[in-house]
């Protein structure tokens, strides 16, 4: 699949030099663009394609109050955006309309990611939009520069894997749970060079949120994109949004997207299996996201590792995150809740934790926030009451936006608050300087924010009425 | 960009693995709008504790790696966010070329953007280096980007591999947004081609 969509978007190919591939969609957020749009100018160039062009502002925006942003600095980044897409005509998603949001629930929410695509942003995360069968990747400024410019990209064609998970997923087994335990197998940096495809039985059956949140995650395994095979679970998601094909020109489309699976005995550089089936809910102890393990297991103990710098790497990850070795990961209590992001920040994401968090009470010492991915996600959540149970058992229910991902807003942790996370990365300070930050499943952070220290989910007693 | 040819300067190490772009250039100071500026964070919170005091066991903090150019560390060097500012703050501090066993793809090819050569060799002869460096205060290595060697004034002497075009790239301080531009003819024919085709 990834050898079609290169070969559909390479323009020039020239011995012992990378290839210009075609850019589909470029995805534009406040960020990671003000310098892109300052070069442009300094060299009097215009945006190539606006309209293959969209942005939003979403790294920097509050998510309470969120019209008045206090860091002047902040402010300056948000209104420059602004004032760069009306100068070059890009549609920019602000805070007053509605698709406002992360920028990646935001794109496949208005149907712009599609099947075959070439989609870029200037954010690691953009490999979520894989999960329709689209070639996604990050890019750096100078490279947003070049998009704009161009509308192309020089890039060296990636080596190709692919990861089978093999079997089903047992209940209380998430998506978040197949990536973080992948990762947790192979590590940070297995991915590095490679586009991933994931297949597999448990592929197959994951919605298309479900593969949003696994494809999210390919950067964390080192690769460049990750990438499923669209099938009638992304033709159904698709349909009817408003910048999908519409009508006939849909099912003309449809026909193009299933031409573009991987063929039968296609060959991959590299092919690694991963078991589903005895999958159990994922915590990570560390300060890398491949630093995980099962809730039913404990911290490691470092000297057992087998290479002198996992030893090195682990003692000082466990120091940083003020934990000891051998403890058993449900003896770790919490005081801080994030649900949301571009990894969990969706409808099913906001369903699943508060299935879980109906009828009970955040625990008293914990705080626990919850983000919708985007306005639209806000709205369905509260068409559908879920605001209500979150709001009831305790925990603050906010506006669109990255928020703690990466605490460039003002949700951030205070040093040596531990934080259950339903984000994408627990580095060092990530979610705020001295903050300690564990990757988890929506549901294994409500549960979480319930009783005050991490629990098994599947044990979860699960309540069909709020009660008092 | 500027052109990188050959560089003699101190190494500095910075020994840990997957040293995350967060680390390099933490979020609080993406908020800016320009390119520069960016060299008195790197690497912040390891420089600097909570209270803003110097955090003096630090290796950049330390007097002997004072003025360094050339920035060693461990493998997956430059993992997690795109963030360009990391290669902003690490030539803005004064590094022209890290090396590593391994970089993050993202991060390594956002070097090449900004004039950093980055460099990868094998894990033994990492170690080796910092071994070198630990062991020499003043620990200086002669990187030529021209005949791709490093070596250093007691005989060490290293060749070490990068992609041809990518060299060619530094060597000449190219800008590729011009290079790409070059092909404008075929990139408007295939823009019509697919325009009448509504491949999507």
């Amino acid at each position: 699949m990834f050898e079609k969509i290169w070969e559909n978007h390479e323009i020039v190919s020239e011995q012992g030099k990378p290839s210009i591939l075609y850019i589909d969609l470029h995805l534009v957020h406040e960020v990671t663009s003000p310098q892109a749009f300052e070069g442009l100018r300094l060299s009097g160039r215009q945006v190539r394609r606006p309209e293959l062009t969209f942005a939003t502002m979403d790294h920097n925006v509050p998510t309470k109050d969120r019209f008045n942003i206090s860091d002047p600095i902040s402010k300056q980044q948000v209104d420059t955006l602004t004032a760069n897409c009306k100068e070059f005509g890009v549609k920019l998603y602000d805070l007053n309309t509605i698709d406002q949001g992360v920028v990646h629930v935001m794109g496949p929410e208005l149907g712009l990611t599609h099947p075959g695509k070439t989609i870029v942003c200037g954010d690691s995360h953009t490999s979520t939009h894989g999960a329709f069968g689209a070639l996604a990747f990050g890019i750096g400024t100078s490279e947003v520069e070049h998009v704009l410019a161009t509308q192309c990209l020089q890039q060296a064609k990636a080596k190709t894997m692919c990861i089978r998970f093999n079997g089903k997923r047992k209940p209380g087994i998430t998506a978040k749970d197949m990536i973080l335990g992948l990762i947790a197998k192979y590590g940070t940096d297995f991915g590095t060079g490679y586009v991933m495809e994931y297949t597999g039985e448990a592929i197959r059956e994951l919605t298309m949120e479900e593969r949003m949140t696994v494809c999210n995650m390919s950067i964390e395994a080192g690769a460049r994109a990750g990438l499923i095979a669209p099938d009638e679970t992304t033709f159904a998601y698709l349909r009817g949004r408003e910048y999908a094909p519409q009508g006939a020109a849909f099912d003309k489309a449809v026909e193009q997207w299933r031409a573009l699976c991987t063929d039968e005995g296609a060959e991959f550089d590299l092919t690694l299996d991963f078991d589903v089936a005895t999958l159990i809910p994922q915590v990570t102890w560390g300060t890398s996201p491949g630093m995980g393990t099962g809730i039913t297991d404990s911290v490691p103990v470092p000297e057992e590792l087998p290479t002198e710098n996992e030893r090195k790497a682990a003692k000082s990850a466990i120091e940083y995150m003020g934990l000891k070795p051998g403890t058993p990961m449900t003896d770790i209590e919490i005081d801080y809740v994030f649900i949301g992001s571009c990894t969990n920040g969706r409808i099913e994401d906001l369903r699943a934790a508060a299935s879980v968090a109906r009828g009970y009470k955040v625990n008293p010492k914990v705080t626990a926030i919850v983000v919708p991915g985007s306005g639209r996600v806000k709205i369905q959540a509260e068409k559908e009451g879920l605001d209500k149970i979150f709001v009831e058992a305790g925990f603050e229910w906010r506006d669109a936006g990255c928020s703690m991902c990466l605490a460039m807003n003002p949700d951030v942790l205070q040093p040596g608050q531990r934080c259950a996370s339903t984000s994408n990365r627990n580095f060092e300070g990530r979610q705020g300087r001295g903050g300690r930050t564990h990757l988890v499943s929506p549901e294994m952070a409500a549960a979480a924010a319930v009783q005050g220290r991490f629990v098994d989910v599947r044990k979860w007693d699960f309540k069909a009425e709020v009660t008092a | 960009m500027e052109a990188f040819v050959q560089l003699n300067g101190l190494v500095a190490p910075v020994d840990r693995v997957n040293v995350d772009t967060d680390a390099i250039i933490p979020k609080q100071f993406l908020k800016r709008i320009e390119r520069s500026g960016f060299g008195q964070f790197l690497f912040f919170e390891w420089r600097w504790d909570e209270q803003g005091n110097v955090i003096p066991e630090f290796s950049l903090n330390k007097d002997r790696y004072q003025g360094a150019s050339v920035l060693l560390s461990r493998a997956n060097f430059g993992c997690g966010s795109s963030r360009e500012h990391a290669p902003w703050a690490i030539l803005d501090y004064g590094f022209r070329c890290v090396i590593a066993p391994s970089f993050a793809d993202i991060f390594y090819n956002n070097c090449f953007k900004n004039g950093i050569l980055p460099i990868k060799l094998t894990e033994e002869q990492v170690d080796d280096l910092f071994k070198r460096t630990e062991a020499k205060e003043g620990y200086k290595l002669n990187v030529d980007l021209e005949n791709q060697v490093i070596t250093d004034e007691d005989g060490l002497n290293i060749s070490f591999e990068i992609d041809a075009h990518r060299r060619n790239f530094l060597l000449k301080g190219l800008d590729d947004i011009g290079l790409t531009l070059q092909h404008e003819a075929a990139i408007t024919a295939y823009e019509q081609r697919r325009a009448a085709s509504a491949v999507v």
